[in-house]
């Protein structure tokens, strides 16, 4: 039978949510690791039931969970994230030289075909990766020592790499994302990198058109077109129809184009959702509307869905990583506000309930598709 | 053996209770003593001290017989209470945040 598992991090620990294939009806389990902070948890597409969870606090530091039977139990793993050999430095706030320092891992992205293969963003931004399930971690130094890196400047929220995306047709092709840095592209399997940051204007930095330094906050992918990929830029939405080497912006009538979530339709490669949120000094959606704005046109033309979200009174946040699609024919769309709820559409937005309403704040959804 | 006392996050994680017991051999000392509760519990590793400098971490305090130890050097002897069993050796959680 056909169902989904949403997986839900919170400031306060996890929540998985569960239903079958009408996601109307939903089993909530929860916490999990009530009281530490739970940036974010991913399955493995290779194995449904291998659930991979990153736990951490600013007293105990940071852990990594492994589930191998879809949630129900969980295991520690290896904790211990060394950036390889001397890490050197980034560019602080203040501009100064600043040491990397590992604080916590933002996202966790498992490999498309092997189990206990990882890839963890992390914050001081680098990447790194799991071979044995999460037993030990490696960085893969080739994106921090690419050239720019010194460059690489903290966001509000931290210098975090927090979007990972593998190409599912290229096997040795990835993008990252990292605040406030930029997007970068990998081809040969995370040796070698390269920003892909050209059409990318940022009016809040010194250059508006550098090469690194802008906050981007998300981008994502429609598997069966990897070349596309779209992005909620701290300002902006943008898109590129080739790979990254050049941006376009598509924010069109949106009514601001400041977010941080982005996603794609599961089968209409053409569709995509945002949430605007009204700037990046208040935090909180336009006119006090939780609207989710739909394009079918891949960008410049948006609709806002509206049907079941609280359309006055609504000061929440969606944060960067809070937002998830299924695959399921008619496919669901989920997403997690600052305010502790989480939301589901069985119709590809067109409605909208919550699921659940006093989580702590939610800091990220993620949801598979079980068949 | 020595007694240590773990605040409720690290026991939930230990799967223990608020007190453990170790072995320590030769020298009772904060990284004695440490090196022997990751040793029993591989899980607590790195969530005391850092994995590469063994230095505490920042929100971690240490108190043993109504001092505080904290600040004593890693490798400087505990109190004699605590290297006989008599005292536990309290890891606690720095009361900041919410």
């Amino acid at each position: 039978m056909n169902g989904v598992r949403v997986l839900v991090g919170t400031k306060k620990g996890a929540f998985i949510l569960t239903s079958d294939g009408k996601r109307q009806k939903w089993d909530v389990s929860g916490p999990h690791f009530g009281g530490w902070e739970m940036y974010h948890l991913k399955a493995s597409p290779a194995d449904p039931n291998r659930i991979y969870a990153s736990q951490s606090t600013g007293w105990f530091g940071q852990l990594l969970q492994r589930s191998n039977d879809g949630g129900k139990t969980w295991e520690p793993v290896g904790n211990k994230f060394v950036y390889d050999g001397e890490p050197g430095t980034h560019t602080w706030y203040d501009g100064t030289p600043h040491p990397w320092e590992f604080k916590r891992v933002w996202h966790l992205e498992p490999s498309l075909n092997d189990p206990d293969v990882v890839y963890a963003g992390v914050e001081d931004a680098a990447l790194f990766r799991t071979t044995d399930g999460g037993q030990s971690w490696h960085e893969l130094p080739g994106l921090r020592n690419h050239g720019t890196g010194s460059k690489w400047q903290p966001g509000a929220g931290g210098l975090c790499l927090h979007t990972i995306l593998l190409d599912p047709i290229q096997r040795d092709r990835m993008f990252i994302a990292i605040s406030a840095a930029g997007a970068f592209r990998t081809d040969d399997g995370g040796k070698s990198w390269q920003a892909i940051n050209q059409g990318l204007r940022s009016e809040y930095i010194p250059d508006p058109t550098a090469e690194v330094g802008h906050c981007v906050h998300r981008i994502a992918m429609h598997r069966s077109k990897p070349d596309v990929l779209f992005m909620q830029k701290h300002w902006d939405v943008m898109r590129t129809d080739n790979a990254g080497a050049s941006w376009r912006e598509v924010s069109g009538n949106l009514p601001s184009d400041f977010g941080f979530v982005i996603d794609v339709h599961a089968h209409e490669p053409e569709t995509i959702y945002v949430v605007p949120i009204k700037s990046d000094s208040e935090h909180y959606p336009p006119d006090g509307k939780l609207r989710v704005y739909r394009s079918r046109t891949g960008g410049d033309e948006w609709e806002a869905l509206t049907t079941g979200l609280p359309q006055s009174d609504c000061y929440v946040n969606v944060l960067r990583d809070a937002m998830a699609i299924d695959s399921l024919d008619e496919c669901g769309v989920y997403f997690g506000t600052t305010g502790g709820q989480v939301y589901g559409s069985a119709d590809a937005g067109d409605t909208w309930a919550p699921i659940v309403r006093d989580l702590p704040a939610v800091l990220s959804v993620e949801v598979q598709t079980l068949r | 053996m020595i007694k240590v006392v773990l605040p409720a996050h690290l026991q939930n994680l230990a799967r223990v209770g608020a007190e453990v017991e170790v072995r320590v051999a030769g020298p009772v000392t904060q990284r004695t003593v440490l090196d022997a509760l990751e040793a029993a519990y591989p899980m607590l590793s790195g969530t005391i001290r850092d994995h590469t400098t063994l230095r505490r971490r920042p929100f971690v305090r240490f108190f043993a017989c109504e001092e505080d130890l904290s600040n004593l050097s890693i490798d400087a002897a505990l109190p004699e209470a605590v290297a006989t069993g008599k005292e536990p050796l309290l890891i606690i959680g720095a009361i900041a945040g919410g």
